[in-house]
């Protein structure tokens, strides 16, 4: 922090002084009583004896400047001094500053308290009870949505008439499919790298080197190119739908289209989650390719397996299965960031923060179940031997 | 204080051929203007007609593209102005919807120039911060309040009451009544009439409303094509501009100066 004084300088600093005269007193004020100057004359007021005084006069008429800090301060030891039975006789103003003055003897002022909130040990249990049954009551509301949604799109494709909103659904595999080829490719590529590194140093000690191809090819097609990638679109396209559909929310967009007869869960949902799905199977696709290249380009120069050898150990290792089991997944997490994201973007209210808000929250809450989910997945596929 | 017999002092704000433009659209072009201490300067225009961007190249926000801007004397328009410190003591903003920082209460707000450029003791800040809040006409209990549990008036008001913190000389006001009822808007205007007298403010304020023109201003200055044209309202609806002429002798126009005539 800079000088403050510097900057809040005055013409003439401000003085008090005491004159006394028996038991009456003249209490003079000089100076410029600016709001720089407050906080010394606090103190300087704070500090005033007038014990055995008990008549006073405020005489300010010298005063130089005087703002709303500088005359509340005078009106407040004029208060302070009458509560000390001190009776304060007159207070003398340059005729220029009484209008400032009067006015704020004229408002009522209430004590300064509770200004500052203070958070305690009981606002903790407090907020960590409230929070408990908050996610209970996410859950059951998530699931109401999800059922919503479900009957309204059936409601939407049986209907005659109605055509689905391929213009919406083809911008939107635009904007969660192809512009995530990049970063999906880029991240994928790295963690087949890091991956193969890994594998290869561990796997040297047994003289197994070769195993990192299985390792590569089984780990990554099966767990993580569908995990990362469905973790980078949560972020990426969940976050979007929250924060487009939240923006809609604030300028009243979807109160609009509800008005108008409009079904909300048709155009807004449906060619989202639709979308996400085609989007998620095919970026999973691609980061398992990418992310296999990327750990064929480690062992070549890590240990010198040639690119036809990989393909053949790599060929061995794996089946189409393992491929499958992989893709397999890639749809049904799609579907729940879709819906988190959704589900989420109509929660929020009329106001801005409440956006930043409820994306925060899809991002979390999505990444959350896809990895619950893929959990359910390696239980499920070991107990039915796949 | 009447415009004339503020002519022959120094200016407040001097701004000198000030060019502001965002691509191909000029939205100031060799704009003067003045503004004399003690006074209440109305800034009205259409939409998009560079009222905001004017307050916000006064006040350093935004940077023109040519011109010169002096408040009390010092440039806040050039890239070598040195930094705004010690003006920005010398004057409050009160930006439209209040732009209060919502993690604070409303008295932690009004207290964040306090606590940036004054040394004064936690108690003082709590005095003054009520003090502030009797002053633009807050119930005292507001202080405790967080922004997002008070109406759209109230912000506006504490929103004032922060710029009010340091006591400044020079009040910006951006579309105070704006989004305000009537009778709120007409309170406002009170508010910004008797803190002018009594604090001697001098104030920068953009609107759109008539009646606050009407109740607060003593001189308007009307942004239209892309320069500037000083008057009173009686002057000024005599001004053979099409656009002035409809703003002030349309059908809303006559309605807010004929009913107080």
């Amino acid at each position: 922090m800079r000088n403050v004084a510097v900057h809040l300088a005055v013409g003439a600093p401000a003085t008090v002084r005491l004159d006394r005269a028996g038991r009456t007193a003249r209490l003079v004020l000089a100076g410029d009583w600016l709001v720089g100057e407050a906080a010394r004359m606090d103190e300087a007021l704070r500090a005033l004896d007038t014990a055995a005084v008990n008549e006073l006069v405020i005489d300010a008429s010298k005063i130089g400047r005087l703002d709303s800090a500088g005359a509340w301060l005078i009106l407040r030891t004029r208060h302070l001094l009458e509560s000390k039975n001190v009776r304060v006789a007159d207070v003398l103003l340059p005729q220029n500053f009484r209008p400032l003055y009067q006015r704020l003897e004229s408002e009522a002022l209430a004590p300064a308290a509770g200004f500052h909130r203070r958070r305690s040990f009981a606002d903790f249990l407090e907020r960590t009870g409230r929070g408990t049954m908050h996610i209970f009551h996410q859950t059951y509301e998530l699931v109401g949505f999800l059922g919503r949604i479900t009957v309204e799109t059936w409601e939407a494709i049986l209907s005659p008439g109605h055509e689905l909103p391929w213009p919406a659904f083809i911008q939107q595999i635009e904007e969660t499919g192809l512009t995530a080829l990049p970063i999906v490719g880029m991240l994928a590529f790295l963690l087949g790298i890091v991956l193969a590194y890994q594998g290869a140093d561990q796997l040297k000690r047994f003289n197994a080197e070769i195993y990192t191809i299985d390792f590569l090819g089984v780990g990554f097609l099966r767990e993580l190119g569908g995990l990362v990638t469905a973790i980078i679109v949560a972020g990426r396209s969940g976050s979007a739908f929250t924060a487009h559909i939240g923006t809609m929310r604030v300028n009243e967009e979807t109160d609009a289209m509800e008005t108008i007869g409009l079904n909300i869960a048709e155009i807004l949902v449906l060619p989202r989650v639709l979308a996400l799905i085609v989007s998620l199977f095919f970026l999973t696709f691609y980061a398992d390719v990418v992310g296999i290249i990327g750990g064929m380009v480690m062992t070549y120069f890590d240990l010198g397996i040639t690119f036809p050898a990989f393909m053949r150990e790599l060929e061995g290792a794996i089946t189409l299965r393992t491929l499958l089991v992989g893709l397999i997944k890639a749809p049904v997490f799609a579907f729940v960031i879709a819906l988190v994201g959704c589900f989420e973007g109509l929660r929020v209210e009329r106001n801005a923060g409440s956006v930043g808000r409820l994306t925060t929250r899809s991002v979390v809450e999505s990444i959350f179940l896809i990895i619950a989910l893929d959990a359910a997945f390696s239980v499920l596929f070991s107990v039915l031997g796949v | 204080m009447s415009a004339e017999g503020a002519r022959d002092q120094e200016p407040v704000i001097q701004i000198r051929q000030l060019v502001n433009a965002f691509g191909d659209s000029i939205v100031h072009d060799h704009l003067d203007l003045d503004v004399y201490r003690g006074e209440v300067l109305g800034v009205v225009g259409g939409s998009g007609a560079g009222k905001s961007v004017l307050l916000r190249s006064i006040i350093g926000l935004n940077r023109p593209v040519a011109g010169s801007i002096k408040v009390f004397g010092q440039e806040t328009a050039k890239d070598d102005s040195e930094d705004l410190h010690g003006l920005q003591l010398r004057w409050g903003v009160l930006f439209q919807e209040g732009a209060l920082f919502s993690s604070q209460t409303v008295a932690q707000n009004i207290q964040v120039p306090m606590r940036r450029w004054t040394p004064m003791r936690e108690e003082l800040m709590d005095q003054l911060a009520a003090m502030k809040l009797a002053l633009v006409g807050l119930p005292a209990d507001s202080g405790a309040k967080l922004p997002s549990e008070i109406s759209g008036g109230m912000k506006k008001r504490a929103g004032l009451a922060r710029a009010l913190a340091l006591d400044p000389e020079l009040l910006f006001l951006d579309e105070p009544t704006s989004g305000l009822d009537p009778i709120s808007a007409a309170q406002f205007d009170d508010l910004v009439r008797s803190l002018k007298q009594s604090l001697g403010l001098t104030v920068f304020l953009v609107t759109h409303d008539l009646d606050t023109l009407r109740a607060t201003c003593d001189r308007i200055a009307v942004l239209v094509n892309r320069k500037v044209k000083l008057g009173t309202i009686d002057t000024l609806s005599r001004d053979p501009d099409p656009w002035i002429h409809e703003y002030f002798c349309g059908p809303r126009g006559r309605a807010a100066l004929t009913e107080h005539a």
